[in-house]
C-alpha cells in the first residue's frame, strides 16, 4: 500500500477532488499547509516597510492507495493540479505498512 | 448665575457630540487592534478601554476641576480640589465667555478628550507592556500631563463682565487650537516617543515578521475613528452653528486630502496603495485639521489634508533611521501631523471665516500667529515629553513596565489577561476543567 501526499495550489484542490473521485477514489485528507519550492515567497508592504513572506498557503492532499494503483492516482492529480505556471506543488509517495479501518477493524487492502 | 438662558439645540448637538467623541476610544481600539499580531490583539484594545475605566474616575474626583478650574487663577493648573460636579447641575458653561450649555454637559465632553489622549499613546509600546504598569501609568500621565496641558491650552478663564480669570497660559497668549492638535495630538505624539523609547523595542524587531493581523479591523476603526471626530471637531465649538458647520466640512474634506495623500506616496515609492495607508491618511488628515478646522477655509483645509497624509507617510520610515521602536507609528501620525496641523494654522488661517480668528502668514498676517503656535507646539511637545520620559523611567524601575521574554514571545493576551483574542480550531483547547 501507498500513501499519496500532494502539495498543491489552494485554487486548484476542488479540480483535484473531483478528478479523484470520478476516478474511483473513495476517500482522502485535506490540511491547510504552508511552505516554498523554487516558487519562493513575495513581498509585502505596511506603511513602507517591506516584508519578504517566503512561506506561501497551500493545501495538502493525502491518498491511501493499493500498490497497483498508486501511479494511476498520481497521474489523475498531476493532470487536474498542472498549470504549468512555477508553485504548482509536488506529489510524493511513501510506503505504508498497515492501515485499518477504526469502525470494523478491517486490516490491510480492504481497509483502504 | 447668569441672565443668559439655556440653549437646548446647543445643548442637544454638545450630548450627541459628547457620545461621538466616546466613541472614538472604541474605535482607536480597533485601529490599533487590527494593527498588532495575532497573540497581542486583546492586549492592544484593552490599553485603550482601560484609559475609559480610570481617566472617567479620576474626572470627577479631581480632573475636570484640575483642567479647567478657575478660582485658583493659575495659568499652568486648574483648582487642586475635588471636582464637586453635583453642585453645578444648574451653571451654564462659562470658559472665556458663557456658553449656553449645562457645564456638566461640557464637563463631560472634555472628559471623553481626556479619555482618548492616554489611549493614544498605547501604539508606541505594543506587544509587550505590562498592563497593570500601564495602567498605572495612564493615571499619573492624565493627572501631571494632560489635566494641567488641557488646562494651558483649553482654559480661557472664567469671564465676568470684562475681567477673565484662571485662564491657561496658551490660551492666552492666543495660541489657536480648535479642537487639541496641541494638547491631544502632539501631547501624546511627544509622551509616545518618550515612552518607545523607555520600553525599548520588541523582542525580534525587524528580523521577524510583524505585519497587521487583520487589516479589516484597522479599516472598521479608522472609519469609527472619522465617524467620531466630527463630534471632536465640530463639537468643540460648544455650540450648533456656523463655526461648528464649517469644523465639520473642514475635517470631511483633509480627511479626504490626506487619505490621498497618503495613497499618492504609496503608489510612487512602493507601487501600490494600501488600505494600511488609506486608514493611516485618514487618521493623518484628522490630526491635522483638529487644531485648524475652525480656522481656515475648506480649500485649505484640502491642502492641510493632502500635506498631512504626504508628510505623515515619510515620517513613519523615520523611526527606522533612529532605531526606536515606536510600534503603530504614534510619532509619525500624531506628532508630525499634530505640528504641521498647528502650525498650518499660522500659515493658512484667516479672520475671514471666523471672526475670533487671526490672519495666517498667507493672509497678511505676518509670522505673528505662526510664532505663536510654533512656541505653544514646541512647550507642549517638551514638557510632554520630559515628564513622560521621567515617570516612564520611575515605573520601569519600581513596578516593571514591560512583560518578560518568555511572555512577550507567547503573546501578551496570555500573560496579561489569560485570554486569546481568536479561537480558531475546535480541537485546540482543553475541557472546563
Amino acid at each position: 500500500m501507498k500513501l499519496i501526499t500532494a502539495i498543491l495550489k489552494p485554487s486548484k484542490l476542488e479540480d483535484v477532488k473531483i478528478a479523484l473521485q470520478e476516478h474511483g477514489v473513495a476517500g482522502m485528507t485535506v490540511s491547510e499547509a504552508s511552505g516554498f519550492g523554487r516558487q519562493k515567497g513575495h513581498t509585502e508592504v505596511y506603511r513602507g516597510a517591506e516584508y519578504t513572506v517566503d512561506l506561501i498557503p497551500k493545501v495538502r492532499l493525502e491518498v491511501l492507495s493499493d500498490d497497483a494503483e498508486a501511479a494511476a492516482v498520481v497521474e489523475v492529480i498531476v493532470k487536474a493540479a498542472s498549470t504549468g505556471a512555477i508553485g504548482d506543488g509536488k506529489i510524493w509517495t511513501t510506503p505504508v505498512d498497515q492501515v485499518v479501518r477504526v469502525r470494523t477493524g478491517e486490516r490491510g487492502p480492504e481497509a483502504i | 448665575m447668569t441672565d443668559i438662558a439655556l440653549n437646548s439645540g446647543d445643548t442637544a448637538w454638545m450630548l450627541a457630540s459628547t457620545a461621538l467623541v466616546l466613541l472614538m476610544t472604541p474605535g482607536l481600539a480597533f485601529f490599533y487592534g487590527g494593527m498588532v499580531r495575532t497573540k497581542s490583539a486583546l492586549n492592544m484594545m484593552m490599553m485603550s478601554f482601560i484609559t475609559i475605566g480610570i481617566v472617567s474616575t479620576l474626572w470627577v474626583i479631581y480632573g475636570f476641576e484640575l483642567a479647567f478650574g478657575y478660582k485658583a487663577d493659575s495659568p499652568w493648573y486648574g483648582n487642586l480640589s475635588f471636582s464637586g460636579l453635583g453642585g453645578m447641575v444648574n451653571d451654564l458653561t462659562n470658559n472665556g465667555g458663557i456658553y449656553p450649555i449645562p457645564v456638566l454637559v461640557f464637563a463631560a465632553f472634555q472628559l471623553m478628550f481626556a479619555i482618548i489622549t492616554p489611549a493614544l499613546i498605547s501604539g508606541a509600546i505594543a506587544d509587550r507592556t505590562k498592563f497593570t504598569a500601564w495602567a498605572v501609568f495612564v493615571a499619573i500621565w492624565s493627572t501631571i500631563v494632560y489635566f494641567p496641558v488641557a488646562h494651558w491650552v483649553f482654559a480661557f478663564g472664567n469671564k465676568v463682565g470684562d475681567t477673565v480669570t484662571g485662564a491657561g497660559f496658551l490660551a492666552s497668549k492666543g495660541l489657536e487650537d480648535f479642537a487639541g492638535g496641541t494638547a491631544v495630538h502632539v501631547n501624546a505624539g511627544a509622551a509616545a516617543l518618550a515612552l518607545a523609547i523607555i520600553l525599548g523595542k520588541r523582542v525580534g524587531w525587524r528580523k521577524e515578521s510583524m505585519r497587521p493581523h487583520s487589516l479589516p479591523l484597522v479599516l472598521l476603526g479608522s472609519g469609527l475613528l472619522w465617524f467620531g471626530w466630527f463630534g471632536f471637531n465640530a463639537g468643540s465649538a460648544l455650540a450648533a452653528n456656523g463655526i461648528a458647520g464649517l469644523a465639520i466640512l473642514n475635517t470631511q474634506v483633509a480627511t479626504a486630502g490626506a487619505l490621498v495623500g497618503w495613497l499618492l506616496v504609496e503608489k510612487i515609492r512602493n507601487g501600490h496603495a494600501t488600505s494600511l495607508g488609506a486608514a493611516s491618511g485618514a487618521v493623518a488628515g484628522l490630526v491635522a485639521i483638529t487644531p485648524a478646522c475652525a480656522f481656515v477655509a475648506p480649500w485649505a483645509a484640502v491642502v492641510i489634508g493632502l500635506f498631512a497624509g504626504i508628510f505623515c507617510a515619510l515620517a513613519v520610515g523615520l523611526k527606522y533611521k533612529f532605531g526606536f521602536d515606536d510600534s503603530l507609528d504614534v510619532v509619525g501620525v500624531h506628532l508630525i501631523g499634530g505640528i504641521w496641523g498647528s502650525l498650518a494654522v499660522g500659515l493658512f488661517g484667516t479672520s475671514v471665516v471666523n471672526s475670533v480668528g487671526v490672519d495666517g502668514l498667507f493672509y497678511g498676517g505676518g509670522t505673528a500667529l505662526l510664532t505663536k503656535q510654533a512656541l505653544g507646539v514646541g512647550l507642549v511637545a517638551l514638557y510632554s515629553f520630559l515628564v513622560t520620559l521621567v515617570l516612564g523611567f520611575i515605573i520601569e524601575k519600581t513596578i516593571g513596565f514591560r512583560v518578560s521574554k518568555d511572555n512577550e514571545v507567547e503573546g501578551v493576551d496570555l500573560s496579561e489577561h489569560a485570554e486569546t483574542a481568536y479561537e480558531m480550531s475546535s480541537s485546540s483547547r482543553g475541557g472546563l476543567f
